[in-house]
């Protein structure tokens, strides 16, 4: 919780770059701008956290960048990079359907909100495994993708032999550490965790994400993680990019965000959770409720649910700039930091 | 092994009782066979016959019902389904045999058909909901409010009647012998085109409004978005996640219409005059042919029966789901 420095971020190699991400929900005259120009870098070996009230754009952000946006949502601008193993980078949005089915679980594997229901129910795990792994390997025999396949349930600590249950036979525990194993089955690039732990309890939570992080450090791959619990992103993320109504507000070193938080909404969000360590402290939520992206008001989308809203804030949106202190690897979308001159006296954000 | 214990025992009882109300059924009807018999002859029997008419048929007895029941039971076990009134002295087993194959190919292969194209249409529709295939959906639901035998009339009217492509009535040519020779097969299937025509327009709709829905649901289930972001191939997400899934429902109901194929093609086979299970009820309950009409009932209680069971085990083997019951 101390001031340190923010080496800790790793050197910038991007392995998922997104750029002006922007994706619209329904077709027609009048859709709902629900990403707006959006980008976000992930770099590699790094875990980055998404974090958010529900609404704010963080499933739609991960679904779009991987093309997997159910109507009515449509991608209307940006790009998203990805390079390969082979350093190739290549526009995931601009990939033919062939190429595109070939980048997916090969380079950047989802692991999905519902436990429960990402397994389909009718299929033995041991194929469900397998056919992802088939459908990249089309050379590689049978038995070996058996074997493969135990192998993957092993590295996330369950026996082989559940290669033969059905889903409906495992825990809610044990589904979403098949679909972790199933993720990792190509050894992707990047992992995007879509809420992987909404639907388990507190202690299988901590169980399955320090297992993803331990695996990371053995596999090398990069996390994209997407929660709106803030409080599990400052234990585990390096990074952590704040969203609100479609837009990131600010990013920073996961240790950052938790200490000096710069956007009035990412004190808000952290005054909601409990601390980890030190005293007990009366928890704040924010008042009022996210906006409704169909009628979004101009300027700051935040600005009525703020207490540091001032006149500016409700005529002009504020961009994603650096902060009114100049610190490096720190990004934020406020006029607090964007008018006010720099040096100047900020208000004290986070009440600790 | 309990499941399938449990299973058999629930099919017993229903076919005690369901065997049981059809002994009783014939006999609460008003009427007896030999008054009828001397209406349809309008005199020609000699009154002096009917007590004669009534030895024969032996309805001169003065058994009581129950004993009646237990004798029934005692005949049904041996496979006797009794004589005939109308078609005296043909066993109604006979009869039965006789037409149960014609109801039984004629609509089971029709029920085939229209589950199969309808499930396939059912598969694309849903595959591409929002686009124009959508446009399909009313006529769809155009063909499943039909009542089919006023589609049987149509169809009569129009390829039969006026252009005199098909026959409107009969299974197979009458010059011809029942044996197994490619022109009787050929008679057969030329005779059966209309009836199986109708029976296919009037039952693929609901076939293809069902699979469709059920499609559109499952398509949105997380689990084929997972198939998507595996990078399987598109055929395989269709078929092998979401068809397979949206198939379930289908399978069940299924197997339940071909229980109806021997019980619900009545109407049919009276437009057509086809010489299956459903005409040869139609005659005996209109002749009060009470052997008739109970191995009839019979026939089309224990196919429903039957089709009811091979759900049951069809759902089990689909969907693992059901099978953990017993544990």
């Amino acid at each position: 919780m101390n001031p340190t420095d923010t080496s800790t971020t790793t050197t910038s190699d991007p392995v998922l770059e997104v750029r002006n991400l922007s994706v619209d929900y329904g077709f027609g005259d009048d859709p709902t701008h629900v990403l707006r120009e959006v980008s976000l870098t992930l770099n590699r070996g790094e875990v980055l956290g998404l974090a958010g009230e529900s609404g704010c754009g963080k499933s739609t952000l991960a679904y779009a960048a991987t093309r997997l946006l159910p109507p009515p949502g449509l991608i209307t601008g940006g790009e998203v990079w990805l390079t390969g193993r082979d350093g190739k980078r290549a526009d995931l949005l601009a990939l033919s359907d062939a190429d595109l089915r070939a980048a997916r679980w090969r380079d950047i594997a989802i692991v999905f909100q519902g436990a429960m229901s990402s397994l389909n129910p009718v299929f033995r795990v041991e194929k469900q495994l397998i056919d992802g792994i088939a459908a990249h390997r089309p050379g590689m025999r049978r038995d070996e993708a058996r074997e493969r396949a135990a192998e993957l349930l092993r590295l996330v600590g369950i026996s082989a032999d559940r290669l033969r249950s059905y889903p409906h036979q495992l825990s809610g525990g044990m589904r979403q550490r098949v679909m972790i194993a199933m993720a990792l089955a190509l050894e992707p690039q990047v992992l995007i965790m879509d809420e992987p732990t909404t639907a388990l309890d507190v202690v299988m939570q901590r169980q399955i994400l320090e297992q993803v992080m331990e695996l990371r450090e053995r596999l090398g791959f990069s996390v994209v993680l997407i929660t709106h619990d803030v409080s599990l992103l400052v234990e585990v993320a390096d990074r952590i990019a704040v969203m609100y109504a479609g837009e990131i507000v600010e990013t920073a070193a996961a240790r950052d965000v938790y200490a000096r938080p710069r956007h009035p909404y990412s004190a808000g969000l952290l005054g909601s959770f409990p601390p980890l360590h030190g005293p007990r402290r009366e928890l704040v939520g924010i008042p009022g409720a996210p906006p409704d992206l169909s009628k979004r008001p101009p300027g700051c989308p935040f600005a009525p649910r703020c207490t540091h809203a001032m006149d500016v804030c409700r005529v002009e949106l504020p961009s994603l700039g650096p902060t009114a202190q100049d610190e490096p690897g720190r990004l934020v979308a406020c006029h607090l930091h964007s008018g006010a001159p720099v040096g100047a006296e900020l208000p004290d954000l986070v009440a600790r | 092994m309990r499941f399938l214990l449990r299973r058999v025992l629930f099919y017993a009882l229903t076919a005690w009782a369901a065997i049981t109300i059809n002994f009783f059924i014939p006999r609460l009807l008003p009427g007896d066979p030999v008054t009828a018999l001397m209406g349809r002859m309008q005199g020609r029997i000699d009154s002096q016959a009917e007590h004669s008419l009534r030895v024969l048929f032996g309805l001169d007895q003065d058994t009581s019902m129950g004993q009646q029941y237990v004798e029934y039971w005692g005949l049904l076990l041996r496979g006797d389904l009794g004589l005939s009134f109308t078609h005296f002295p043909t066993p109604v087993a006979d009869i039965v045999n006789q037409s149960l194959p014609w109801t039984v190919g004629l609509v089971g292969v029709a029920t085939i058909i229209a589950f199969v194209i309808g499930s396939l249409v059912g598969t694309f529709l849903g595959w591409r909901r929002g686009t124009w295939a959508d446009g399909l959906l009313p006529v769809a639901t155009f063909f499943q409010a039909v009542p089919y035998f006023w589609l049987g009339l149509i169809t009569i009217a129009v390829l039969s009647v006026n252009l005199g492509w098909f026959p409107s009535s009969g299974s197979y040519d009458r010059g011809l012998v029942p044996e197994f020779t490619g022109e009787f097969i050929g008679s057969v299937i030329y005779y059966g085109f209309l009836p199986a025509l109708t029976v296919v327009l009037s039952s693929v709709a609901g076939w293809v409004l069902g699979m469709r829905n059920m499609m559109v649901t499952v398509s949105s289930e997380d689990y084929v978005t997972v198939a998507h972001a595996k990078g399987l191939a598109e055929r395989q997400v269709i078929l092998g996640y979401a068809a397979r899934n949206a198939v379930l429902p289908q399978v069940s109901s299924f197997a339940l219409s071909l229980g109806f194929v021997v019980g619900g093609t009545l109407i049919m086979e009276m437009v057509f005059s086809y010489q299956g299970i459903g005409y040869a009820l139609y005659q005996a309950v209109s002749t009060h042919d009470y052997p008739l009409m109970q191995g009839c009932f019979l026939v089309i209680t224990l196919s429903v029966l039957v089709a009811n069971m091979v759900a049951d085990l069809a759902y089990a083997l689909l969907d693992p789901r059901t099978r953990t019951e017993d544990r």
